[in-house]
């Protein structure tokens, strides 16, 4: 096993190491998933319910192939997420992600995409709302190889904070080495607005009620493209807001 | 019925230490309507806000009763709830969010405060199908997000709906007619008209226009000028105040 990292290490800038050391002895090797050229395939990654919530995942996707991720993160004390995807020609890798802290939880997504041959593309959604003091970072690393021209990547991250102690971070990343790309990101940091606060109190909601529906408007759309069963995974997002609200 | 749904007095109110309303005195008896007209600048909007309870409005004096209770001791959810509804001049857009879903949460909102049950999700589209087709909207239309992407007279219709699905005691509607053309201001009429005329029912129009009163009959009209009601009188005062301006009816 390796080393317990510190916070030197770029990907756990932010993480909470103490929790971390108390599980790294146990921690398994990354999850690998391999996506045979030409497959689609949708995972839904629910949190457990442990208050230390670690997940890492290596994944390739061959050409052609195609893999949505949906992520709900809200870990009460300290949650990981930690992805490394190789794109080879044509794949597709979409992620939709949504961090929900409450207390003093440290959540993070740290991700690494990798488009290695031409004509790949990547999405990566993700919403965060955190109450009292919980801090919740993205990181996300887009590397593109000198041959994966036409690559197109995006990344769009956003964070609300509740609560005057509560902690966003968002670091979108760009390594190009090809110089026909497309590599858009964008990060924004706010507050509820309080003219849609008022709207709905003239409507009759109370506070946390027009909180939590307003912060549902902010998150649910990640779930809307979901195939089939959604295995929950919106019902626990507007659970783990009532709780932010509360 | 004599009652008064409304009764203000002595209202002064600020915006940010600026005194806006200055000593206003208004009664609205249960089953009338009321037009509040006025230059720019006279305080009507921030009347509207100061009775919806919207953050930033300081009432500094004076009092209002509302249905026997004191307003200003209810925060903006409870006076809605009480029966209070106020119209935006603004609407406003919250993306995500579905009209149905926006106004079902919030009638049930009001509903459990009075002790009432929620209303089932197939009750509230009955209630909000039928109130869309009263006032000439497509109901597919509260399938959308809240006003996103709603031309302003969409929105205003919208509003109506609104208050049609949550069927106040008291509607202040403020400036509901600006930004629409005669077809939208006729259903807007209509609709005020269909919903608001009871017994049991006030409205408080303020507006610019004589325009809309063509089609809501006002039983009194009240000119506010400088943060406080200068002339108070019949219908016909619309049409002289159309006739000959705000500065000779207001002197």
């Amino acid at each position: 096993m390796n080393a317990l990292p510190s916070r030197k290490d770029e990907a756990f800038r932010y993480s909470d190491i103490a929790a971390l050391g108390e599980i790294w002895g146990a921690l398994a090797t990354p999850e690998s998933m391999q996506i045979a050229a030409q497959q689609k395939v949708q995972q839904i990654w629910l949190p457990s319910d442990k208050e230390i919530d670690v997940r890492r995942v290596e994944m390739t996707l061959e050409a052609g192939a195609s893999a949505h991720i949906f992520v709900l993160a809200t870990a009460s004390r300290y949650g990981r997420i930690e992805v490394d995807v190789t794109l080879h020609d044509g794949a597709d890798f979409q992620f939709d992600a949504a961090i929900i802290g409450v207390g003093d939880a440290t959540l993070e997504i740290v991700t690494t995409v990798r488009h290695v041959e031409p004509n790949a593309t990547s999405r990566q959604t993700v919403r965060s709302v955190l109450g009292d003091t919980a801090t919740g970072s993205y990181l996300g690393k887009v590397a593109v190889s000198r041959d994966a021209q036409h690559s197109d990547s995006v990344q769009s991250v956003k964070a609300m904070l509740l609560d005057r102690g509560a902690t966003a971070n968002a670091k979108p990343e760009l390594e190009i080495f090809a110089d026909d790309v497309k590599c858009a990101h964008g990060a924004t940091v706010g507050e509820l607005d309080a003219d849609q606060l008022y709207y709905a109190a003239a409507r009759g909601l109370d506070p946390a009620g027009a909180k939590a529906l307003l912060l549902e408007g902010f998150i649910g759309g990640l779930w809307d493209s979901v195939d089939g069963d959604d295995q929950g995974i919106a019902a626990l997002a507007r659970h783990a807001l009532k709780a932010v609200t509360a | 019925m004599s009652v008064n749904v409304l009764k203000i007095s002595n209202l002064h109110a600020t915006i940010a230490d600026k005194s806006i309303i200055n000593g206003l005195d208004l009664v609205v008896p249960s089953g009338e309507v009321h037009a509040i007209m006025g230059p720019n600048g006279a305080g009507k909007s921030t009347l509207a806000y100061v009775l919806g309870g919207r953050p930033g409005y300081d009432v500094t004096g004076g009092s209002v009763d509302f249905d026997g209770q004191d307003l200003f001791a209810m925060e903006p959810h409870e006076r809605a709830a009480a029966g209070l509804f106020l119209g935006f001049q603004y609407p406003v857009e919250i993306p995500g969010v579905s009209y149905l879903q926006f106004l079902r949460e919030s009638l049930n909102a009001q509903r459990r405060s009075r002790g009432e049950a929620d209303l089932s999700g197939a009750e509230f589209i009955r209630l909000a199908k039928a109130k869309a087709a009263l006032l000439g909207m497509d109901a597919e239309m509260l399938k959308r997000p809240v006003n996103v992407g709603f031309s302003g007279g969409e929105k205003k219709r919208a509003e109506m709906v609104q208050m049609g699905i949550m069927d106040p005691k008291l509607a202040i509607l403020d400036e509901t007619d600006s930004g629409l053309d005669i077809d939208a201001l006729k259903a807007v009429g209509a609709g005020i008209n269909s919903i608001m005329r009871a017994p049991d029912k006030s409205v408080l129009l303020i507006t610019h226009y004589q325009r809309l009163l063509d089609y809501v009959k006002p039983d009194r009209v009240h000119v506010l000028s400088a943060g406080k009601i200068v002339r108070s009188g019949g219908p016909e005062l619309a049409h002289e105040l159309e006739r000959e301006g705000y500065a000779e009816v207001a002197a």
